[in-house]
This record gives structure tokens, sequence and C-alpha cells, in this order.
């Protein structure tokens, strides 16, 4: 399911004095089974982007076509729309209500008048994706931990099988063990089930740990688009917008600087390791 | 949809009636209510319309906001109309079924009262319009003082009012971010008959209760750790004064009273309506 947005453009607010316009003429087009890292400063137009992707703000001129369909055509499949595109809002376990982990996670596939087997069928489901173990279904979402309130919340959104899932910064303000565990959730949906990804972040090391291709907006318009490698070796012009490239590639810059012999082209830690490695051992041999 | 509510919405231009003190703002609102009441007559009406024209147009809000709050009352408007037209008593029958009865004089009082809203609501919007809810809270404070020696806790009671309405944006923003999170797990909330409405706000109501809690307990733990201790030898950021501009407006309260009440007298004189 492809994901075409032409020309699009939001104001808020119109016509009174708090006027303010979000995002500018974009045009962007998201292929099926594509992971996409959706970057940009506080206030770039990133969220409210991606709330146009599932109809939950509609736009004040141009379209957002789903399988080449305007999603606004028709307001009564806005419903469906909602459910094929899974939107993951910012701290989203803020919206958890239900006595248990079991139930709230339901919420969605009921909405969707499932029977109930197959409700209870995408809910373990979900739940298990997201790495949760059976011991805390009937647990209140209110007693878990952080990292795992919002998988959970996470695993609601799961449960209604969309084919696309956003999420907007679904890292924020999580301890490095509860980062990585929603991480690890999040690449194995891609690789195991193929869901088109798009992840809001503020992480240069996440995006360039997963994402194929990378969105840079900047004062609601698209700034860059490219491969995680394509963006960050323009990093003179990332840091004029107030990004920056991951860490690790301005250590191997460093090293460079200092005369050893690395390749340019390197943003994970795990490519840095090996590059290093390799480094290391021909000297040995010298 | 959740942005119509004026309450606390202030409007920011820099007008004379913005830069005017809270507290002659406040006293003005006040008077502007009570003597409403006295006016009883379309030519009393036309005078009070008159005036405050005059003063929303110094106070460069567009009249679009003003009106903006009628919206939220019209349901209480059209009651009393129908209340009035059907309820009084009078000579001039011009119509009867059961105990229903309309006469001339109903329908002219429902008109007045129509009018007395509409300007109620208005009068009140201007002025939270042109100030903002901390000058508003910080004059309601200083108006309280004298009760204080009665236990009137005024510090405490405008405190409170600052941060209920600190509040009201967040927490409509939050409502409204909850909401669309609902939605995007297939949320329901306008169909359906009135339990399941019913039903579908406590996806809504729950979490945002939590969050009202949670930002509360946040909320006081930092103002103890700025050692917030109450009213005690608290001193201001803005002190208060009265300007020149200030008085101005006051003579024109008194000159504005005055003429309510010589209009009064006229009117009954005459027998205008």
């Amino acid at each position: 399911m492809s994901i075409k947005i032409n020309h699009l453009k939001h104001v808020y607010n119109a016509g009174t004095i708090f006027e303010k316009t979000a995002l500018y003429d974009i045009n962007i087009t998201i292929q099926t089974g594509e992971f996409i890292g959706l970057i940009g400063h506080t206030g770039s137009g990133k969220s409210t982007l991606i709330q146009h992707l599932n109809g939950t703000i509609s736009p004040t001129e141009g379209e957002i076509l789903l399988d080449d369909e305007n999603i606004h055509k028709d307001k009564a499949k806005l419903r469906e729309v909602r459910q094929r595109i899974g939107l993951a809002f910012q701290y989203p376990e803020h919206q958890l209500f239900e006595m248990t982990v079991y139930k709230d996670v339901a919420f969605g596939p009921s909405n969707m008048k499932l029977s109930e087997q197959e409700i209870d069928k995408r809910v373990r489901e979900a739940l298990q994706t997201v790495g949760l173990s059976e011991s805390v279904y009937e647990k209140s979402p209110f007693e878990l931990s952080g990292g795992q309130k919002r998988r959970v919340a996470i695993a609601g959104v799961l449960a209604m099988n969309p084919e696309v899932l956003i999420l907007d910064e679904p890292t924020a303000g999580l301890d490095p063990k509860g980062r990585d565990e929603i991480l690890y959730a999040i690449k194995k949906l891609h690789e195991k089930r193929g869901i088109t990804i798009i992840l809001v972040s503020h992480s240069m090391e996440d995006v360039a740990k997963l994402a194929d291709r990378l969105i840079v907006m900047e004062k609601g318009r698209v700034a860059m688009t490219g491969t995680p490698k394509e963006v960050f070796a323009r990093v003179e012009e990332l840091e004029k917008i107030g990004l920056a490239a991951p860490q690790i590639s301005y250590v191997l810059a460093e090293l460079k600087q200092k005369g050893y012999d690395l390749p340019n082209d390197i943003y994970t830690v795990e490519e840095a390791v090996k590059a290093l490695y390799t480094l290391l051992k021909g000297e040995e041999k010298l | 949809m959740i942005r119509d509510i004026t309450i606390g919405q202030y409007y920011p231009v820099n007008s004379p009636i913005h830069r005017m003190d809270a507290r002659v703002k406040l006293i003005i609102t006040f008077l502007f209510i009570v003597t409403l009441f006295t006016v009883n007559t379309f030519l009393g009406y036309l005078f009070v319309v008159l005036c405050m024209a005059a003063v929303i147009k110094t106070s460069k809000v567009p009249l679009k906001f003003m009106l903006k709050g009628i919206k939220g009352i019209f349901i209480i408007i059209a009651f009393t109309a129908f209340i009035n037209v059907f309820m009084t008593r009078g000579e001039n029958i011009l119509f009867e079924w059961g105990i229903f009865t309309v006469t001339t004089e109903g329908i002219l009082i429902a008109i007045k009262m129509c009018i007395r809203l509409v300007l109620l609501v208005i009068g009140s919007s201007i002025l939270t319009l042109t100030t903002t809810p901390i000058q508003l809270t910080d004059a309601i404070e200083y108006i309280l003082r004298p009760f204080k020696k009665i236990g009137v806790p005024a510090h405490e009671i405008a405190m409170m009012m600052t941060i209920a309405l600190r509040f009201i944006p967040t927490l409509l923003d939050e409502t409204d971010k909850i909401m669309k999170a609902q939605q995007a797990r297939g949320a329901d909330f306008d169909s359906g008959n009135l339990l399941q409405r019913a039903k579908s706000l406590i996806p809504i109501l729950v979490p945002l209760f939590i969050s009202a809690f949670r930002r509360a307990d946040e909320l006081a733990m930092a103002m103890e750790a700025r050692c917030y201790h109450g009213d005690e030898n608290k001193t201001r950021m803005n002190v208060m004064v009265l300007k020149q501009s200030d008085y101005k407006a006051i003579v024109i309260l008194v000159a504005y009273c005055i003429a309510l009440i010589v209009l009064r007298f006229a009117t009954t004189r005459y027998f205008i309506i």
C-alpha cells in the first residue's frame, strides 16, 4: 500500500490572530514495506504531518492518497483508513484507560467489531510482538514501568493489524533499556511482518540504525530526503537546521584527522566497530 | 471545536483597554453588570449598546471574538425567551392555548431579557478578552484583601483561580490529543444512542483525569521546590499602580452610571417603553 502526499498545506487557527502555517507544500511518496525515519527540529511540522496521514486532521490544501484514493473523499471510510494506518502518538501511555493490559489492547480490535476469538488472537499477537509476557496481561496498565506502559500502548495500535505503523518519538523519556526494547520490537515488526514504518525521532543514532530512507523537515518544508548515508553526508546542512549526524561519525572524523585511514560513510556504532577492527588487525600484521 | 470556548481566552493586542489596570476593569465590569439590571427600556438598552460598541472599538478585539461567548449560552437565551413569551400575564392577549398565553407584554419582556443576557455575556467577555488571567486573579486578590480579616483566604483563592485558569488550555490540548489517539484506535464519539455515547467518553475521561492528577502533583512539587509558602512576606513581580488613564476610566464609569439613573427616571416619567 503506497501513501502519496500531494501539495499538502496546513494552517492552524486560520483567519485568527493565532494563525500559524505548520506545513507548506509537502510532496512525499511512501512505498509499501519502507522504513522511513522522519527527523526535524521541534516545531518543524513532523507531528502535524503524521497526523494528516491517518486523517486525524484534515489538510488546508492538497491531498493524501492512499492507494490512489483521497482519504478524505469518503468520511465513512476514515475509520478504515485509521485502522490501516496505525498511529501511536507521543507518550502513548498517557492514553491507557482500561482495568487490565489485555482489555486496553483489545480496545482497538473490539471497535472494529471483530469476533471474540479474532480479538483474543490479535491481542496476544500484539503483546507478544512488543515482548510482554503473559504475566502482565491481567495487571493494571498503571502498575507497569514506563517502558512496559509504552509497549502496551503501542500494542494497542498494533492489535488493529495496520499495514503502516507511524510512531511519534516512541523512545522519548525512556531509559536506555526501555528504549532498546521498543526499538527492537519495531525492527522485528518491520522485518517479520513487512509493515511499513514511519519513525519520528530526535535520535540520529536510532534512525541511522533502522531506517531505509530519511525525510528531514525544516520549518514546515521537506529539507532533504535520501538514505541515511546520503543525508548524513550533508552534515553541514543538517547542523544549520539544528540537527546533527550520529555521534559516532564525529568520533571517526576526529580519528581520521589524526591520520587513521577510515572510510567516510560510517554512521552506526556496529559499522564503526567493524571498520576499527579491520584497521587494528591491519596494523598488527605490519 | 473545543477551542470555541472563550473563557480565559486572552486576545493579545495592544489597546487602551488592554493597558488598563485589571482592578479598575474588574470593578467596571461588576458595576456594568449590576447597573444593567436597572435598565428597563429600549432607549436605555440603545444607550448601553452604544457605550459598549465604543468600548469594543477601543479594545481592538474583533467583534467575532466578542460574540463567540453567546454561542455557549444560546440555549439559556432561547429558554428565557420561551418562558417569558408564554408565561407572562398581560392585557393584550394575542394568542391563547391551555396554560400558554402570548401577550404583547410577554413578547416585549422576552426581547428585553434576551438583550440583557447578550449584553451580560459580551460585557464579561470584554473583560476576559482584554485581561490576562494572571492580571485578573491578581486583581481579585487585591479586591478581596479587606475580607481577609474575617477569614477569607484571599491569596489562596486567587492562587487556585490562577492555577485553574492556567490549566484550561493545557487540559483542552490534552483532551484533543487523547481524542485523536483514541480515534486512531477506532473509537467513535458521535454515533450510537445516549448510553453508548456516554460510554464512549470513558476512554477520554480516564486518561484526562490521570493526567490532571499527575500535573497537579508535579506542580505542587515544583512550587514547594521554589519555597512557595502562601501569602506571608510574598513580594510581587508586577505591582499594580493606577495610571492617569485608569482615573479617566473611573470618571467615564461614574458618568455612565449617572446617565443610566437619569435615563431610568426620565423614561418612567414619560412612559417610554
